[in-house]
C-alpha cells in the first residue's frame, strides 16, 4: 500500500467554555492517500468540521486545545510547525473549501485580487503571470468569459459560481489536500451536481486526496472511496465504501442508512428515525455515547467505551456488538429461540 | 383521501414591485388544486417562487391576480364577509427554520396558547393549559417542559413545538415550507414519521414544500414541479419518478445523489448547464429553454400550456403539444 499523505492519530480536541471543557473530537484517527476521496458523514456536532480546523490549525488559540494526538502531512507534524512554515502549508500544500460560499470571500476585493494573492504568496510568480493564473483557474472551474469576471466582486456571482471561484482559490496553488466542507449544502442539487462532477474531473487531473465533510450520504456514495462515520466526536465506523453502505456494523451507521427515504422505493413504508438526540459533549459520558439511541444497546455497552474491532481489511467499527462474547451470546439466543 | 376538492387555486399571480420598472413576477399563472387528506408536495430550487406560493394562499401576500378557493368558497369573499380569522383558524402554517420561527421570550405554552386565546377566547385558562398539554403529548413532548423557553430545546424539539402551534386552532390544512431542511438526517425521519402519523389521525392536507425530492416523494401523494414562478410539471409521485416528462424534472430527479454507491457511480445523469435565469427577466417562451437540453426552435417564442398529457399527468412543454414531435 502507498504511504498516506495525511496522517489523523487520536486525535482530541477541547474547547474552553463558560460551561466547562467541551470535548468535541475524542481520538479521531484516518488517513488520506493520493487521489482518494474519504468522506466524514455525521450530524451536526459531531466534530467533522472541528476535526477539518484542526487540521488546517484554524481553530482560535484563546478557546481551544489540542490535548493529544498528532497529525501528519508529508512526514512533518502539522500541529508543531512554526508560524512561517505553517503559512506554507496552508493554501499551498492542504487547502480548504468551505460550506458558505457567502461569507468564505471577501466582499470588499475582486476575485481576481483574492486569487492573485494566493497565488502570489505561494508560488513565486510575478503579478502578470499569477493573474494569467488565477484567469486559468476560473477557466478550469467553468466561470464563462474568465477574462473579465475576474474584475468583479464576490456580490456579483450566484451561489453556484461563488462556490467555484471558492473551489479555484482552493486548487490554485495545486494542494496535494483538500478539504471540503460541507461545500455543496448551500446549494440547489442541480447546481450541486455540476460542482461533484467539477471537483471529481479536478481530482483526476492534479491527483488531490481530498476531504469531504457532509451529512448527505447520496454524495457520498457519488464521491468517496473511504468513509469515516462519526458520532459525538469519535469516528465509530470506518471503512471501504462497498463496506459501509453494504455491509454496516456500527448501529448508528444502521440508523443513518435506514432513516433516509430511497427515491427509488415503491410505496411508503414509515421511516426508521434514529430516537432521541445526540448527547451533550460538555457533559462527562461513560460508556459508548450512542448507547441511549442504541436499539441494540447491552448493559456493558452503558459503562464502558467499546473497543475499536477490525471486522475486514480496513473496516472498523467501536461497537460492543462486535466483541467475541456479544457474538457468542447470539447464537445462544439464536439456539434457545429454536 | 376522498374525492372532494379542499383547495383550488386558479391563475394566481403574486408580483413584487422592486421599483418603478422592475417587476419580481414570484409567482405567475399557477393553478393546481388539493384533493382533501392529501398531500401535495411542491418542489424546486431556490427562488422559484414556492415559498411564495405557499404563503399567498395563506394569504400572508395578497395575490396579484387569480383566485384561490377554500372548500368551495372564494377566499376573498369569506375573508370579506367573516374576517380574516375564519380562513386562518382553518390553514396553518409550519417554518422551515426553528430556531427563528419561535419567539425567543415567550415560554412554550404561550407560543402554543397564542392561537387559541385569539380563535377560540372564551375558553378558561385551565382548558387552555390542558389542551398545551395535551398538544405538547401528540407531538411527542412532555408537559412538563410547557414552561420553558425555545433556547432550551434542540432542533428536532423545535420544529416539533412548531407543530403544535400550528395544529392548537385545529386546522384542516397545513403548509409545510421546508420543516425538515433545517434538521440532521436522523432527527428529519422521526419530524416526517410525526407529520405523516398526525395526518391519519386528524385527516390533515398537506402542502409540503422542499427541495429534497427523496424525503418529498416519501411525504407526498402527488408532487408538483415549479421553475421560475409557473408549474411545469404535476402528477402522482409514484408516476413523475417513473415517468418524468419535463426535461426539467428529469434533470432535477437525475440530479439527487442516491445512498448507493453502485448506483450512483454508474448512473447517467444529466447536468444541466448554467444556472437559474435572473427571475426579474425570465427567458421567453418556455422559461426553461435557455437549459434545457431538448429545446427546439419554438420553445424561445411560445409559452406551453400546462396540458393533462397523461391521465392525472400535467405538463407544460411543447415536447408534448401538437406543435412537438
Amino acid at each position: 500500500m502507498n504511504q498516506p499523505i495525511l496522517t489523523v492519530d487520536g486525535l482530541h480536541v477541547a474547547f474552553h467554555s463558560q460551561r466547562g471543557e467541551v470535548h468535541a473530537v475524542r481520538g479521531v484517527s484516518f488517513c488520506l492517500q493520493k487521489q482518494e476521496t474519504l468522506a466524514i458523514v455525521g450530524e451536526s456536532g459531531s466534530g467533522k468540521s472541528v476535526t477539518a480546523k484542526a487540521i488546517m490549525r484554524l481553530l482560535p488559540k484563546q478557546s481551544t486545545s489540542i490535548p493529544a494526538g498528532q497529525i501528519t502531512y508529508a512526514g512533518q507534524n502539522v500541529l508543531a510547525l512554526p508560524p512561517r512554515e505553517l503559512q506554507s502549508l496552508r493554501g499551498a500544500e492542504i487547502s480548504m473549501v468551505f460550506q458558505d460560499p457567502m461569507t468564505s470571500l471577501n466582499p470588499t476585493m475582486t476575485i481576481g485580487q483574492q486569487l492573485v494573492e494566493g497565488i502570489s504568496k505561494h508560488q513565486r510568480l510575478d503579478k502578470a503571470a499569477a493573474y494569467e493564473k488565477a484567469v486559468n483557474m476560473l477557466q478550469l472551474v467553468g466561470i464563462p468569459n474568465a477574462q473579465e469576471r475576474i474584475r468583479a466582486y464576490p456580490h456579483h456571482f450566484s451561489g453556484g459560481m461563488r462556490q467555484r471561484v471558492g473551489i479555484a482559490m482552493a486548487l490554485a496553488c495545486d494542494p496535494k489536500v483538500l478539504i471540503a466542507d460541507e461545500p455543496t449544502t448551500a446549494l440547489d442539487v442541480t447546481v450541486q451536481a455540476q460542482i461533484l462532477e467539477l471537483m471529481k474531473s479536478l481530482q483526476q487531473r492534479t491527483g488531490t486526496g481530498i476531504i469531504l465533510i457532509t451529512h448527505d450520504l447520496g454524495v457520498v456514495a457519488n464521491m468517496a472511496q473511504k468513509v469515516a462515520v462519526m458520532y459525538a466526536g469519535e469516528v465509530v465506523e470506518t471503512g471501504p465504501i462497498a463496506e459501509i453502505f453494504y455491509r454496516p456494523k456500527h448501529p448508528y451507521t444502521w440508523g443513518l442508512l435506514r432513516s433516509m427515504p430511497r427515491l427509488d422505493a415503491a410505496g411508503t413504508e414509515p421511516l426508521i428515525p434514529i430516537p432521541g438526540t445526540p448527547p451533550d459533549l460538555a457533559r462527562q459520558q461513560q460508556g459508548c455515547p450512542f448507547a441511549p439511541r442504541c436499539a441494540h444497546v447491552m448493559k456493558v455497552c452503558k459503562h464502558f467505551s467499546p473497543p475499536l474491532t477490525e471486522v475486514s481489511s480496513g473496516h472498523t467499527a467501536k461497537c460492543w456488538l462486535l466483541d467475541q462474547r456479544a457474538q457468542q451470546q447470539e447464537r445462544l439466543a439464536g439456539v434457545a429461540g429454536g | 383521501m376522498n374525492n372532494r376538492v379542499l383547495l383550488e387555486v386558479n391563475h394566481l399571480s403574486k408580483h413584487f414591485q422592486l421599483g418603478p420598472n422592475q417587476t419580481l413576477r414570484a409567482v405567475d399563472d399557477v393553478s393546481f388544486h388539493i384533493w382533501q387528506g392529501e398531500t401535495l408536495g411542491l418542489v424546486g430550487e431556490s427562488g422559484c417562487g414556492k415559498s411564495t406560493v405557499g404563503r399567498t394562499l395563506l394569504q400572508l401576500y395578497k395575490p396579484t391576480s387569480g383566485e384561490i378557493r377554500f372548500a368551495g368558497e372564494r377566499v376573498s369573499d369569506m375573508t370579506e364577509r367573516k374576517g380574516h380569522k375564519a380562513y386562518t383558524s382553518q390553514m396553518q402554517m409550519i417554518f422551515q427554520d426553528p430556531y427563528s420561527s419561535l419567539n425567543p421570550r415567550m415560554t412554550v405554552t404561550e407560543i402554543i396558547s397564542e392561537g387559541l386565546m385569539i380563535h377560540r377566547p372564551n375558553l378558561a385558562k385551565k382548558e387552555r393549559k390542558e389542551q398545551v398539554s395535551a398538544l405538547l403529548e401528540l407531538v411527542g413532548l412532555s408537559s412538563r417542559q410547557a414552561n420553558r423557553y425555545p433556547h432550551e430545546f434542540s432542533g428536532g424539539q423545535r420544529q416539533r413545538i412548531g407543530i403544535a402551534r400550528a395544529l392548537a386552532v385545529e386546522p384542516s390544512f397545513i403548509v409545510a415550507d421546508e420543516p425538515i431542511a433545517a434538521l440532521d438526517v436522523s432527527i428529519q425521519a422521526q419530524i416526517v414519521n410525526l407529520l405523516m402519523d398526525l395526518q391519519r389521525q386528524k385527516q390533515l392536507t398537506y402542502l409540503f414544500i422542499a427541495h429534497d425530492l427523496s424525503m418529498v416523494k416519501h411525504i407526498s401523494d402527488r408532487i408538483a414541479v415549479m421553475y421560475l414562478g409557473q408549474l411545469v410539471e404535476l402528477a402522482a409521485s409514484d408516476e413523475l419518478y417513473a415517468r418524468p416528462l419535463h426535461p426539467y424534472t428529469e434533470a432535477l430527479l437525475s440530479a439527487i445523489p442516491l445512498p448507493d454507491p453502485v448506483q450512483e457511480q454508474s448512473r447517467e445523469r444529466i447536468v444541466l448547464q448554467g444556472e437559474i435565469p435572473n427571475p426579474l427577466n425570465p427567458p421567453s417562451g418556455c422559461r426553461f429553454h435557455t437549459r434545457c437540453p431538448k429545446a427546439f426552435d419554438i420553445c424561445a417564442k411560445e409559452i406551453p400550456s400546462f396540458a393533462e398529457v397523461l391521465p392525472q399527468h400535467y405538463v407544460k412543454c411543447h415536447l408534448y403539444g401538437e406543435k412537438g414531435e
